[in-house]
């Protein structure tokens, strides 16, 4: 899944000496009452591919915005190659962004919107010659070089927006939600074109992005804002598997919650009553959380298997309910299934056969199983 | 070519065709505005441009004569317009209006480009207050703000002594019969034709494309040279069209304002109207004019559209 995270060998997050390319310290932002960032705390290293995700309203594009310096923090600080941004403007900052609207120039050819940024730093002309060529190649757009940006397609110009924001080789990319005008499978192939490029030339680069999938497919670290704050910073698995809060939990994939209550703690297991389930969950790994804690379990649909002979194998957590909504989406059918306390559980099966030999159908009771390593319990 | 009675079906069929009626009215209105209020009148003007002068009323000579044996004569002159070549007071009052007329474009463009600019960029709530302020001269008459214009440039008016009063001058500079005072006056009265389809297109641009320019590592003036201005260009372009050629036929202006010595095109036809009552002759000045005007204008509107193509 995760394409981004093979182009950093090691993880430089992990090694307490690294040093962050990005350090984010303290920003907020207000705009009247209104705290769009608040008090975010972000180390960002070199070569990395970090998304900002979250929903519209939550901050990223703002505190993107304050890496390029189109907005001043309210407060902290910003650090980008060591050197405090505070009172760098826009146009000296070894910043370059590619604009969710492109904001190419309307009056200039696709080569001279290129050419642009080179020729205010005094490029020669052969060279800005050169390099427009080069980048256009990269992008493979060079046959449209001289056309004009109402002359593109929503995909040209997108590759027109990217070749402009990398031309000069900038130590830090910035990307607000780049893909998001272009249709489903053109987003898809581009994904993936975007990574290898980044790969390539070693840049850093920000996205943003409200698309967990995008998030999810090329970044090497995600962070997941939730109203101008930092909710979790992690590997797209990591983020996936193990998120530390329900929003996140919801807000990446989908999530079956439980409710319930610890009643026993282990040093490698952790038992939850759970009227919603209406049994006992088990739950690999302890000690995070004390007896009598009010908790929620949240098990992926795609962990939870079928047993269509109803009976569980030992170990696993199991329950039984009946099969109301079935989605078949293609590759996967998602299954919603009622138990007997009302609660409804997804669970996703891939389709191996033919759907016309699918043995489960609507109004089938059916029986449920996962394995407890894939719980993760979320304290309230 | 098709028969007339395919041809009738033809226009019938189209006009039985959902919304052809709408269609039709939709262009008979302005085309036959145009014809009525714009080519009937610029017909009656050649008509007259053509014809001789004579004492009486009207007081121009029939082009159409029936003479003897019922045969209609036509009689058509072209000595108004010789006379216009022949008698250098009218190519002098033409070259005049066109120098004063352009020079008070461009320096309308300088100052109007910086008011537009200025409003554009003033915070939403200030903006139509701006605007309005930049209208409200319109809501009086054309006339009484010329008029209102003496009482500033005249030798004791408000502009003189409030210089001698600051001591900044000792006399009075004489403002008053010159042809400062109708750059004056030109420039308050047509700039806000210059401001308008300016801030028009100022305000359309999209604040992104200046973050662009500066993100590339564009100073502010220069991401001003290399996007605000081109970007901006059909606003200016439209803004000296709507300076540039009512200024060449203006005439009250230089008639309250101006002196003798600075003739302009516009006066000299006011008096051939009413002064000479040559009316023919006035009116070759008129269409002179006019096909002066249009050659010159025809050709920057050509050029803009091809210089703007593909840019909106």
């Amino acid at each position: 899944m995760a394409v981004g995270s093979g182009g950093l060998q090691d993880k430089p997050w992990t090694d307490p000496k690294a040093q962050p390319f990005i350090r984010i310290e303290g920003v907020s932002k207000h705009f009247g009452d209104v705290a769009a960032v608040n008090g975010v705390d972000l180390n960002i290293y070199r070569g990395e591919f970090f998304a900002l995700l979250g929903a519209s309203g939550c901050g990223k594009t703002t505190l993107l915005r304050m890496l390029a310096g189109f907005e001043t923090p309210s407060a902290g600080k910003i650090f980008i190659d060591g050197v405090d941004m505070a009172d760098i403007p826009p146009y000296r900052r070894p910043v370059n962004m590619m604009f969710q609207s492109y904001a190419l120039f309307p009056h200039m050819t696709v080569g001279q919107n290129v050419a642009f940024g080179l020729q205010q730093d005094g490029v020669g002309k052969a060279e800005i010659a050169e390099r427009v060529a080069e980048m256009l190649d990269l992008v493979q757009i060079r046959a449209l070089a001289k056309r004009k940006p109402d002359q593109l397609s929503g995909g040209q110009r997108q590759r027109v927006a990217l070749a402009r924001a990398l031309v000069k080789r900038p130590k830090l990319v910035l990307l607000d939600e780049p893909l998001g005008a272009l249709d489903r499978k053109l987003r898809e192939q581009t994904q993936f074109e975007l990574v290898n490029i980044q790969e390539k030339l070693g840049m850093t680069f920000v996205i943003v992005t409200h698309d967990q999938e995008e998030a999810m497919t090329m970044a090497s670290r995600v962070c997941v804002m939730n109203a101008g704050m930092v909710e979790q910073v992690g590997a797209p698995a990591e983020v996936y598997e193990y998120p530390n809060s329900r929003f996140v939990a919801d807000f990446i994939g989908t999530a079956n919650l439980f409710d319930g209550v610890v009643t026993e703690v282990s040093s490698d297991q952790t038992r939850v009553a759970s009227p919603d389930l209406g049994g006992d969950i088990v739950i690999g790994g302890g000690g995070a959380v004390a007896k009598g804690a009010t908790v929620r379990v949240m098990v992926r649909p795609e962990k939870i298997q079928v047993m269509p002979d109803g009976s569980p194998d030992p170990g696993f957590n199991s329950a039984e309910g009946i099969v109301r909504e079935i989605a078949y989406l293609g590759d996967v059918s998602v299954y919603h299934v009622e138990l007997m306390s009302g609660k409804r559980v997804q669970f996703t099966r891939a389709n191996l056969l033919h759907t016309a030999d699918a043995p489960l159908t609507w109004d089938d009771r059916v029986r449920f199983q996962w394995h407890p390593a894939n719980g993760i319990l979320l304290v309230i | 070519m098709r028969s007339p009675a395919k041809s009738f079906s033809a226009v019938v069929r189209r006009l039985n065709q959902p919304g052809a009626a709408g269609r039709l009215t939709a262009l008979a209105i302005p085309y036959g505005w145009l014809a009525l209020f714009f080519l009937l009148p610029l017909l009656i003007v050649v008509k007259i441009s053509l014809s001789e002068s004579v004492m009486g009323i009207p007081p121009y000579e029939p082009i159409l004569r029936f003479a003897e044996d019922a045969k209609v004569q036509i009689h058509l002159t072209f000595s108004n317009f010789g006379l216009l070549l022949r008698d250098n007071l009218y190519v002098v009052a033409y070259l005049n209006s066109v120098k004063i007329a352009a020079i008070s474009t461009l320096i309308s463009v300088v100052i109007g480009y910086s008011m537009a600019y200025g409003i554009a960029r003033s915070p939403l709530r200030w903006r139509y207050l701006l605007l309005m302020l930049i209208i409200i001269p319109f809501w009086t008459s054309f006339l009484i703000r010329i008029y209102a214009m003496i009482g500033f440039l005249k030798d004791n008016g408000l502009i003189n002594n409030v210089l001698m009063a600051l001591g900044v001058i000792d006399q009075p500079i004489a403002i008053m019969y010159t042809p400062t005072a109708v750059y004056i006056g030109i420039i308050y009265s047509y700039l806000p034709f210059m401001v308008l389809p300016i801030y028009a297109a100022l305000e359309r641009m999209d604040p992104s494309l200046l973050e662009a320019a500066g993100d590339l590592g564009a100073k502010p003036w220069k991401a001003f040279l290399r996007v605000t201005l081109p970007l901006s260009m059909p606003g200016v372009v439209a803004g000296s069209l709507l300076v540039f050629i009512p200024a060449v036929g203006e005439f009250v202006i230089p008639e309250l304002l101006g002196g003798l010595g600075s003739p302009m095109i516009g006066k000299v036809l006011w008096a051939e109207f009413f002064s000479n009552r040559d009316w023919p002759v006035a009116s070759a000045v008129a269409v002179a004019m006019l096909a002066l005007l249009v050659v010159p204008v025809m050709m920057f509107d050509r050029f803009a559209s091809r210089y703007f193509r593909g840019r909106s």
